[in-house]
């Protein structure tokens, strides 16, 4: 592994690592690209991906706690029942022609997109200044 | 609705159909847990960005226990990639509170978007 390697995936980790405390997403989207282009078949990447974001919520959620963001009970609920979720995803996966649902779920994601930037503009124009 | 009032039935929904999608298209949890917090539940974009840190952390903490179990886990990539993300997520979540509702919302779109973009075309 070249030091240029090792930097791009220090580089892309902050970078992950940003957009997980700004957005509240996990950073997996670059994780696993990241340690793909490392050399990890694509089940470890998703495997270790788990692991790089377990420190990163983690620091999110203590800073997130400090400011009264984080409703604990929700989060519990939520967590739990998504691994419910995933473990029938991961049945439907093996089910269906992913490729088609894949398509699918992602016009469903640039509608939402349209819906959050009408949302975004309405609330930035009521409060110019904040919250 | 106060927040820490929110039927645990609804929370439960958003929970499976986060997990469903998560698992079936590889994304994250949190792309499709922080619309539907805001849209289902009526949370805040703060609140549910937060929230839904809390929820990935449980579900990545699972997750991690089941593949390490099968030898799939290699801590010493986990920390390359997730020791600068640590660093990362101080200065995300500071960011973050200097952002206003609407700005963080159009953020948010943005994501959403290159998300949607990256699954049609990828």
């Amino acid at each position: 592994m070249s030091a240029w390697t090792i930097a791009a995936a220090i580089s892309l980790g902050l970078v992950a690592g940003v957009l997980s405390g700004v957005f509240g997403v996990g950073g997996g989207i670059l994780f696993v690209p990241t340690l793909v282009a490392l050399g990890l078949g694509q089940v470890e990447a998703a495997a270790t991906s788990l692991l790089a974001i377990v420190p990163t919520a983690a620091t999110g959620v203590l800073r997130q706690r400090a400011t009264g963001n984080l409703r604990i009970r929700a989060a519990l609920v939520v967590g739990v029942t998504s691994i419910i979720g995933a473990e029938a995803g991961v049945r439907i996966a093996k089910a269906v022609d992913e490729s088609v649902l894949r398509r699918a779920f992602g016009v469903l994601l640039l509608a939402v997109a349209v819906q959050f930037a009408i949302r975004g503009l309405r609330a930035s124009r009521r409060y110019p200044d904040g919250s | 609705m106060r927040l820490d009032q929110v039927p645990a039935a609804r929370l439960a929904l958003i929970g499976l159909v986060a997990g469903v999608f998560s698992a079936l298209f590889g994304v994250g949890g949190g792309i499709v847990i922080v619309p539907l917090l805001v849209a289902l539940v009526a949370f805040p974009i703060h609140a549910a960005t937060a929230t839904s840190l809390g929820a990935i952390l449980v579900t990545a903490t699972a997750g991690v226990a089941l593949y390490a179990l099968r030898g799939d886990v290699h801590p010493g990539y986990a920390a390359l990639v997730g020791l600068p993300a640590v660093a990362g997520a101080v200065i995300g979540t500071h960011v973050q509170g200097r952002l206003s509702s609407g700005r963080l919302t159009l953020g948010f779109a943005v994501l959403l978007a290159a998300v949607g973009v990256w699954l049609i075309v990828g």
